[in-house]
């Protein structure tokens, strides 16, 4: 197998093949969290993190894992990087952990994070893998973090807490989309995303046999 | 009982994992493009989440939760931060285990849902349900209620989801919604409609 590109391992998951947009991975994930730029963001970080992590340490073991129970061991070191990180934010960011609920411990089945490991990881060297994780991580963080964008903006007038729009009960003009705040949004938000990414790549327009 | 019967309406419409809490997202988008599968996908969620949601509880109850009783030697220990590891063990286990009786004793059974049963090991859904089980302190009774509801509500969405795809295989979205697209606009206007049971109390 040729070696990929450093840079297309990179970049290419943001724009090219976005692992939310056109692969319909870790998405569960993805539209829980994004109600405020500040729990999507905490989100991002802690999903690149333990992707990089997992990434690196299977493509350093690569060789010592058996092939049958390789499902077992991704899941393992998945599962304890996640529990790290979940008492990380318990420990230095307890009102961002208490927001996002259940939702970092959900990253363990967060399909991105195996899906690279499964992919990728274990099949390149360990800075490759990093640096592919890293992309993964981006692609998956861009998403969210515009989607969180769109939502608080419109939701409560505010950018990361900050005001923007002057809400109308503090005297302002502005009335908040109640919606914005409920799951229903989330779901149209992606499919405008999903509509504009490939009106702009048209190579990712799916089939007509899709359906 | 009236509490259980809450629980599972709740469950089941208003607190609908798929479309209230976007769990099983992955599955639930990927599965759904004819009503069979998605029908076959259904049954083995309400299957697994009814056996692991309350095999969890009685796990997080009795060997996790401080003051637990079946070791009495770690009971004085907090052992919840280790929680994640053995929900999933749990469910990855019970998923193989319930794969080969399936496999030996229904056939039938096994033919119609055997290859989705495995993808059900990483379905968030599954493991939400444990972790909301244990994040509101249920009981091991209503954790029963609880995973059979939560089961059948992914169940009810992914079949009323596959059933409206299936229907616009006929329908000429602009190109680029094709496919995803169109499975995410029709899901938020499912979510929309599943709003309107909020606020229901048996």
């Amino acid at each position: 197998m040729a070696e990929p590109r450093a840079h297309d391992v990179l970049f290419d998951p943001v724009f090219e093949r976005n692992p939310i947009l056109l692969l319909m991975l870790g998405i569960c994930s993805a539209l829980a969290v994004t109600t405020r730029l500040e729990t999507a963001l905490a989100m991002s970080v802690s999903v690149t993190a333990v992707m990089v992590g997992a990434s690196v340490t299977l493509s350093a073991a690569r060789r010592h894992v058996p092939d049958t129970i390789r499902i077992f061991v991704q899941i393992s070191i998945i599962a304890t990087l996640v529990i790290v990180v979940d008492q990380l934010l318990q420990a230095f960011f307890w009102e961002i952990s208490k927001q996002l609920s259940i939702f970092v411990s959900l990253i363990v089945t967060n399909c991105i994070v195996m899906g690279r490991t499964e992919g990728f990881a274990l099949r390149h060297r360990p800075g490759l893998s990093a640096l592919d994780a890293l992309g993964h991580g981006l692609g998956y963080s861009a998403v969210l973090m515009s989607v969180a964008f769109v939502r608080e903006l419109f939701g409560r007038g505010t950018i990361f807490g900050l005001e923007v729009l002057r809400l109308e009960s503090d005297g302002g003009w502005y009335v908040p989309m109640g919606l914005m705040g409920r799951a229903p949004v989330a779901f149209l938000l992606i499919a405008f995303l999903i509509w504009g990414i490939r009106s702009w790549k048209r190579d990712q327009v799916e089939d007509r046999a899709e359906g | 009982m009236e509490r259980h019967l809450d629980l599972l309406v709740k469950a089941v419409f208003m607190e609908n994992l798929a479309l209230a809490y976007f769990l099983g997202m992955c599955t639930f988008l990927a599965v759904s493009k004819n009503v069979r599968t998605a029908l076959g996908v259904g049954a083995a969620v309400v299957v697994v989440q009814t056996i692991t949601v309350p095999l969890n509880n009685f796990l997080y109850v009795g060997l996790l939760k401080q003051g637990n009783t079946l070791l009495p030697r770690v009971s004085e220990f907090d052992l919840t931060f280790l929680g994640l590891i053995v929900y999933i063990g749990v469910i990855a286990s019970m998923v193989q285990i319930l794969e080969m009786v399936l496999d030996r004793f229904f056939p039938a059974l096994y033919e119609a849902m055997g290859i989705y049963l495995p993808l059900l090991t990483v379905n968030c859904a599954i493991l939400g349900g444990s972790l909301f089980m244990v994040e509101r302190g249920y009981d091991f009774g209503e954790s029963v209620t609880y995973g059979f509801g939560t089961g059948l509500g992914f169940a009810l969405a992914i079949a009323a989801l596959a059933g409206m795809r299936e229907r616009m295989a006929y329908s000429r979205p602009p190109s680029g919604l094709r496919g995803a697209g169109m499975a995410f606009l029709v899901t938020g206007l499912m979510s929309l409609a599943f709003m309107a049971f909020t606020g229901i109390v048996l």
